[in-house]
């Protein structure tokens, strides 16, 4: 029992990460907070496609010449390269938004933005 | 010389690369009138790919497009079926209206430098959602999804320049977008782990030897929740009031007529096509998420609508009861009922884009957003714009000889024909609810002495023309229903027998 559960440590260490991240997320009023754990939220994500991919024993899918080479499933990392592009450009534009409100509304707390605009609204 | 028989060929890819291809031209020209053509000449080329698509699918039958040569279920692979060919045409020709609406609307609402940069993102958006709904592989719809996703939060980031308050509403619908395609990922990565494939007809059929894995359910379940948030079902649809409030009004079109509609579509498939074997589970998620929720939605949505005055806002929270009309169709778990959804997606895509650009052509002359006031006495200042609005909230209200009514005739038929008589009593009551918003709308424009601001503004062609072909095709296709309802039914075919 122990040992099922140790074995698969590696899942949850993801699980952890994804439940910390998506914490921040909801939890944390400042913006930049927010995309701190979206990016913990996405990087856990990442590591479970890898430990999908990893094979006991395995190299490098790189052709060696021997014929029973064991290596590890490619695809998730080609898959997870992809998502790392998403979220960089995810990470980017968050950031991008945060400096214009930043010179909008001159704070990045969730909750004097929210102040200020119901103020706007009852205008 | 280019040989066109092998164009042709490659229309699947092409009607997405080609967007995706001019989106950095129409960045670089940066003169804003080039840009728009840039804009223009992608979306008539989509609507040029799709609409040959659909009569070559509709003709010899489904296309499967192996990116680069790659068989599936290695290589990427493009299905154009009935479904999604029903689908890249309601996108593309939708787009091309929004963009020629575009051009007057965002010159006026928008900063002057990033005028050209935002056809940039236009394009990005089209042909992110072409690719979103045309792909067979689970992981590139994901990739699309964010590229439709990203995109349209800078374009809602750039009504900034008349209200602040769409930074934040972009940054919502960034925050809340970008957790749910992280949720898809793991479904993704969930049924992955089980079958080894990505390509969704080979997942179709590994899952359905799979009834009972608890992977495949939470992986399944992952994915449903990523994409209730893309298709803001009610819950998860935070983001959607505010985004369509204060983005540009051109974007507002753009995204009520694509983005969410896209997002349905895809549920639908992964809900009927990937699932079909998988009954008990199909079921539990019909019956206990998407009802009630598609319930809760229809009489949240009409609600806060009744009692909102912003009229943007308004309309987007009667989106949100229309996508509810929209999901309960799905819920059904019949053919019919995918047919009424499939009817409701294309013909609430027509109505939304007319109103919120006749709002939108309103809002442009007061330089302001509009409340329900604002449109007293409208009849006498903008005769076209208010015949024009009136047609599409008749339409919206389901009226006899607009497509509102057929849509609500199909959604009827389909639940009587299940016997679901609360949804049926709901279906109804909430229709009547929807008199609420709509006829203060109407009572504003034609029974009202007009107050000083509105005699200021006048009917401009340049602004209504999209809008009036938009009001025509509501009356036309609420008289002559059948290529919507035929190419639905079909769509629904694709969908959901084929599968059985």
């Amino acid at each position: 029992m122990i040992h099922g559960i140790l074995g698969i440590w590696n899942y949850w260490i993801v699980i952890i990460l994804m439940m910390t991240g998506l914490f921040i997320v909801i939890s944390r009023h400042n913006l930049v907070k927010k995309m701190v754990g979206l990016t913990i939220f996405q990087t856990s994500v990442f590591l479970f496609y890898i430990s999908l991919g990893k094979v006991q024993g395995g190299t490098a899918p790189i052709l060696t010449g021997y014929k029973d080479s064991l290596y590890s499933n490619p695809l998730p990392h080609v898959l997870i390269l992809t998502a790392i592009v998403v979220g960089v450009a995810t990470t980017a534009l968050g950031l991008a938004l945060i400096l214009r409100i930043k010179s909008e509304y001159g704070t990045i707390e969730e909750n004097e933005i929210a102040k200020l605009n119901t103020e706007e609204n009852s205008k | 010389m280019i040989d066109l028989i092998a164009i042709e060929n490659h229309l699947p890819a092409l009607q997405v690369v080609i967007p995706l291809l001019l989106a950095p031209f129409a960045i670089l020209v940066s003169l804003p009138f080039l840009s728009w053509l840039v804009a223009l000449f992608g979306s008539l080329f989509c609507l040029y790919s799709s609409v040959s698509l659909f009569f070559h699918v509709s003709e010899f039958g489904k296309i499967n497009y192996f990116m680069g040569g790659w068989l599936p279920p290695y290589g990427i692979e493009y299905v154009i079926d009935d479904a999604s060919s029903f689908m890249i045409v309601l996108i593309s020709l939708m787009g091309v209206f929004a963009t020629i609406f575009a051009y007057q609307s965002l010159k006026k609402e928008i900063n002057k430098k990033s005028q050209s940069k935002v056809y940039g993102m236009w394009l990005l958006a089209l042909g992110g959602l072409l690719g979103l709904v045309t792909t067979g592989d689970a992981f590139n719809l994901f990739v699309f999804l964010e590229i439709s996703s990203l995109s349209s939060v800078t374009l809602v980031a750039l009504g900034s320049k008349n209200d602040k308050r769409a930074l934040t509403a972009a940054f919502n619908y960034l925050l809340i977008g970008a957790v749910g395609a992280t949720f898809y990922v793991i479904g993704v990565g969930l049924l992955y782990s089980v079958t080894g494939t990505l390509n969704i007809a080979d997942l179709t059929i590994k899952i359905s030897e799979l009834t009972g894995n608890n992977s495949v359910k939470a992986g399944i379940s992952f994915i449903i929740i990523g994409l209730m948030v893309k298709a803001a079902i009610f819950p998860l649809h935070i983001w959607l009031p505010s985004a369509y409030t204060f983005a540009p009004s051109a974007v507002a079109v753009l995204l009520t007529a694509t983005a969410t509609k896209a997002a349905l579509y895809v549920l639908a498939r992964i809900l009927f096509t990937l699932l079909f074997n998988a009954d008990d589970f199909t079921v539990i998620i019909l019956q206990w998420v998407l009802l009630p929720a598609s319930i809760v939605a229809i009489f949240f949505g009409t609600i806060r609508a009744i009692f909102e005055k912003d009229i943007k806002k308004l309309l987007a929270f009667s989106s949100l009861s229309q996508i509810g009309y929209i999901t309960i169709g799905l819920t059904l778990g019949t053919a019919s009922g995918i047919m009424a959804s499939f009817i409701h997606i294309a013909n609430h895509s027509m109505m939304k884009a007319a109103l919120f650009m006749g709002i939108g052509a309103i809002s442009i002359q007061l330089n302001k957003s509009i409340n329900v006031d604002d449109l007293k006495g409208l009849s006498k200042s903008m005769p076209v714009t208010s015949i024009s609005l009136t047609v599409v909230i008749l339409s919206l209200l389901g009226i006899p000889l607009t497509i509102g009514f057929i849509s609500k005739v199909y959604l009827l038929k389909a639940v009587f024909s299940h016997g679901n008589w609360p949804i049926l009593f709901i279906i109804v009551l909430t229709s009547f609810l929807a008199l609420g918003y709509a006829w203060q709308m109407i009572e504003n424009i034609w029974m009202k002495q007009p107050g000083d601001t509105t005699l200021t503004i006048k009917d401009d062609p340049k602004i209504y023309i999209p809008l009036v072909v938009l009001a025509v095709f509501n009356i036309i296709f609420g008289i002559y229903a059948y290529p919507i309802v035929n190419s639905a039914f079909n769509a629904s075919a694709a969908i959901f027998w084929k599968a059985l």
